[in-house]
Parts: structure tokens; C-alpha cells; sequence
């Protein structure tokens, strides 16, 4: 049962309601307008603490194809925040009008802090500074289950910056509850795992791993490449991100490496990681991908909301 | 051998590591205490072949987990009547809550001042701690 329940990291759901939220999110791709009135009534509130594209356009298209209206911010300067309000009270302001809310944060934990400040509005993480980003995750299980059916037993490649990557560190946590799963994290020395990511997670669950810093010996093997943005914004040191952020870029030359069902993701943004010709071929998958978030995001709201 | 005479009521806390009695000393503010307080050093032992001792003349909330935070292998014997009337035998704390500060410059904690400090232990040989919110893992200061 997901009704009112806060999702902040992926950890916080089982595999079994993981499972039911993603089997209603293949009957929303299926059907979407089967959906359209299913929120009625329902306020969804958007606080974006740091620019986003995708997260907060999908969980409002979401919110919208449900039927729900929206409310909420998209910098922290156009709210009371500019005049130094704490999370806990923003939150506790925000339950009084809202039913369900959606909370990106530069701070790693604060979704955390503001869930323990409500009393029973369900609250979703939508990406805190470095740390974990469980809803692009639904986006990226979506897809994979979209083109290759299930999760287990599957090769997924890594590349880019998997220190301040989110959204690598929300879907590795995820894949620790499957078997099966193989590794190959490409990164420079610098932008390796977290070591919780690695102690926690990948050797509590003893999980095939390999690091390297070089893709194209392993991409015939792989049945994902998920690439990542180096993030400017993560970086205390300009030097440090001009160094690093051009280390790993994909083009039409490496593609050649990739096997022919090696299906390419990004949570985007995308800056030089990938070139842009790499679209045109059909294992390119990343845009579609961001068709998935909106799908899953829909079947999220539906579950927390206790709808379906 | 120097004696220190027994205290009538009050607490012993034993198996402090040789050289480290000092720093537990200051740790727990003893230093501004109104009652006595006995700081012994190298203090012959069968087990540690040295070891401080702290006697305090008084009963005071010591923090369990913070002490087995540092060092589970320290012990505290409560004293009434001149007596052991208790051990405390101390244990690596699963959870600790305001012990430790997390240090991660990109955790909520370092911003929202209200929130506390939650650790949940990781490794109990190496004593390492995660932070609830970010994650991050620390090793605190042991002896």
C-alpha cells in the first residue's frame, strides 16, 4: 500500500511496491486517457529549490493529464525562502493547500527533513544536490522494462561523473534488490562512487562490479550505457570541472563498440557527453526516456494519492 | 602503589585506554565539576598492562552511546555505599543522535540548524557512521 507515503530515497519502497507501481505505469503508457480525470480536485505543489527542465515539466504534465491542478515554485527566490524561511516550516505551509508535493533541493537529505515535518501529505524527492534522484530512477526502470522487459540478469554500464550523479546513485540502489545485475562504472579516479554507494550497496550486496576508465572495451557487453553529465554545479572548483568535464564522450565512432541491442540512456540535461549525430540511431533511447518520466511520474501520483 | 581512597557514591569509569583518561577527562567537561573527581593514569592492569581510570564522587547522566562511541571496551561501574552496585557493560551504538556532526558541506544539516544529527553505524570494527541525510560516512574521533 502506497497511499500517503513519502518517496525520498529508493530504499523507501519494497520490491513488491515497486512492482505495482510499475505495473500501473505500463497501463498509463498503454492508456493514458483512461487516467485523465483520476485527479480531479487534487493539488499537486511543485518546490524547486534548484532550475530543472524535465523533472518539474513532467510531474506537472503528469499532474495535469491526471485531471489535478498545480501550484508552487521553480526558484527559491520567488517564494518565502528569499527571506530565510526554514524547510520545515515552507513544508508545513505547503501541506495546508496542497495534497501531494514534489521538492528538488541543492541540500543533500532535505526532502528527508521535510518529511518529518508532515503529518500526511505524501512528499517526493525530485533530486537533493549530489545525492539521490529516486524519480528519475522510475524513468530509467520504466524504460528498460519498455525495451528489454525486466531488470534482472542485465549488464549496465555507468559513465561520466558518479561522485555528484544522482541519478546513478538512486538506480544502482534500485538494482541491489535484483539478481543478476552486472556493473562496469567508467569514471575518472576523481568522479568514482561514493564509498556508500560502494560499501553499502554494491559490496553489502555482493554485486558483479568492475570500475575502469575507458568504455569501449566493455560496451559490446553491455545491455545499458547510461550516460552522465559532469555538473558544473557540483564542483567547488572551476579547474577542477574543466579538467574533468569532457573525459567521456560518446560519438558515432564509439557506437561502434556497442553490441546491437546496447541501448543508450541520460537523464539529461546533456552538455558534450554525447554527440549530437548519436541520436539519429535507434539504440539512442534517451529522449523516449523522458517520454517514460512523465508516464511514471503519473502512475506515482495515482499510488501516493491512493487513487489506483 | 599510590591509593586513591574509594568513593562512597558516585561512578568508576574503567578500561580507559593508557594516555587517553585525560582526554575523556575534558571530553566529559569533568574539569568544571564542583564535586571530586579522580583522574588516575597508568594504572597497572592484567588486561591492558595500563590503563586511566576516572572516579567521580557524584551521580551524574553519563551518555552510554557516546562513550561507546569512542571505546565500547571502557567499562562503568556505578558505586552506592561504597559498593559496585551496577556495571555498564557499553556496546558500538547502532544509532546516534546529536554525538556527531556531519561535516559534509552539501548535507541539509549543514543549512537547517534545527535538524538533528543522525548517524547509523555502517562497520562496528572500523566504527564508521553514515549520515542519515546525505549519506556521507564518517569515522568519528575513537581511543
Amino acid at each position: 500500500m502506497l497511499k500517503g507515503r513519502h518517496l525520498i530515497d529508493p530504499s523507501d519502497f519494497s520490491r513488491e511496491e515497486f512492482r505495482e507501481l510499475f505495473d500501473l505505469a505500463h497501463q498509463v503508457v498503454k492508456n493514458p486517457e483512461q487516467f485523465s480525470k483520476s485527479c480531479e480536485g487534487k493539488i499537486l505543489a511543485t518546490l524547486f529549490y534548484e532550475p530543472s527542465t524535465r523533472t518539474r515539466f513532467s510531474f506537472e504534465a503528469a499532474m495535469l493529464r491526471l485531471g489535478g491542478s498545480i501550484i508552487g515554485f521553480s526558484e527559491p527566490n520567488s517564494s518565502s525562502v528569499a527571506k530565510g524561511e526554514s524547510i520545515a516550516d515552507t513544508i508545513r505551509t505547503i501541506e495546508c493547500y496542497a495534497d501531494i508535493a514534489v521538492m528538488r533541493h541543492p541540500k543533500e537529505g532535505a526532502p528527508r527533513v521535510a518529511s518529518q515535518w508532515l503529518s500526511s501529505m505524501p512528499l517526493i524527492n525530485a533530486g537533493d544536490g549530489g545525492h539521490q534522484h529516486p524519480t528519475q530512477t522510475l524513468t530509467d526502470i520504466l524504460t528498460v522494462e519498455l525495451l528489454k522487459g525486466n531488470v534482472e540478469n542485465k549488464v549496465y554500464g555507468f559513465c561520466g561523473d558518479l561522485k555528484f550523479g544522482r541519478t546513478v546513485h538512486s538506480f544502482i540502489k534500485f538494482l541491489s534488490k535484483y539478481e543478476g545485475i552486472r556493473l562496469i562504472l567508467i569514471s575518472p579516479e576523481e568522479l568514482r562512487v561514493p564509498e556508500y554507494i560502494r560499501e553499502e550497496v554494491i559490496r553489502k550486496n555482493n554485486i558483479q562490479c568492475i570500475e575502469a576508465d575507458k568504455m569501449e572495451p566493455y560496451m559490446k557487453e553491455m545491455d545499458f550505457l547510461y550516460m552522465t553529465r559532469v555538473q558544473r554545479e557540483r564542483f567547488f572548483n572551476e579547474e577542477d570541472y574543466i579538467r574533468l568535464k569532457d573525459r567521456f564522450i560518446l560519438d558515432k565512432e564509439k557506437m561502434k563498440y556497442a553490441g546491437p541491442e546496447t541501448y543508450i540512456l541520460h537523464p539529461l540535461p546533456r552538455v558534450n557527453e554525447i554527440s549530437i549525430e548519436v541520436d539519429y540511431d535507434p539504440r539512442a533511447q534517451y529522449f523516449q526516456q523522458a517520454k517514460n518520466g512523465m508516464y511514471v511520474r503519473m502512475a506515482l501520483i495515482l499510488k501516493l494519492l491512493g487513487i489506483y | 602503589m599510590l591509593q586513591i581512597t574509594s568513593i562512597d557514591k558516585g561512578i568508576v569509569i574503567d578500561h580507559i585506554p593508557a594516555g587517553f583518561g585525560i582526554k575523556l577527562f575534558h571530553y566529559l567537561k569533568l574539569d568544571k565539576a564542583d564535586y571530586t573527581v579522580a583522574l588516575i593514569i597508568n594504572a597497572d592492569s592484567k588486561k591492558m598492562g595500563k590503563k586511566d581510570i576516572i572516579k567521580i564522587n557524584n551521580e551524574i547522566d553519563l551518555d552510554v552511546d557516546f562513550l561507546g562511541l569512542i571505546n565500547p571496551n571502557i567499562t562503568i561501574n556505578v558505586i552506592e555505599k561504597g559498593t559496585i552496585v551496577r556495571k555498564v557493560k557499553l556496546k558500538v551504538p547502532e544509532k546516534v543522535v546529536n554525538v556527531i556532526q556531519c561535516k559534509n558541506p552539501r548535507c541539509v544539516t549543514s543549512i537547517e540548524g534545527y535538524a538533528d544529527h543522525v548517524f547509523h553505524l555502517v562497520d562496528p570494527e572500523k566504527r564508521s557512521y553514515r549520515c542519515e541525510y546525505c549519506d556521507d560516512i564518517v569515522i568519528p574521533y575513537t581511543i
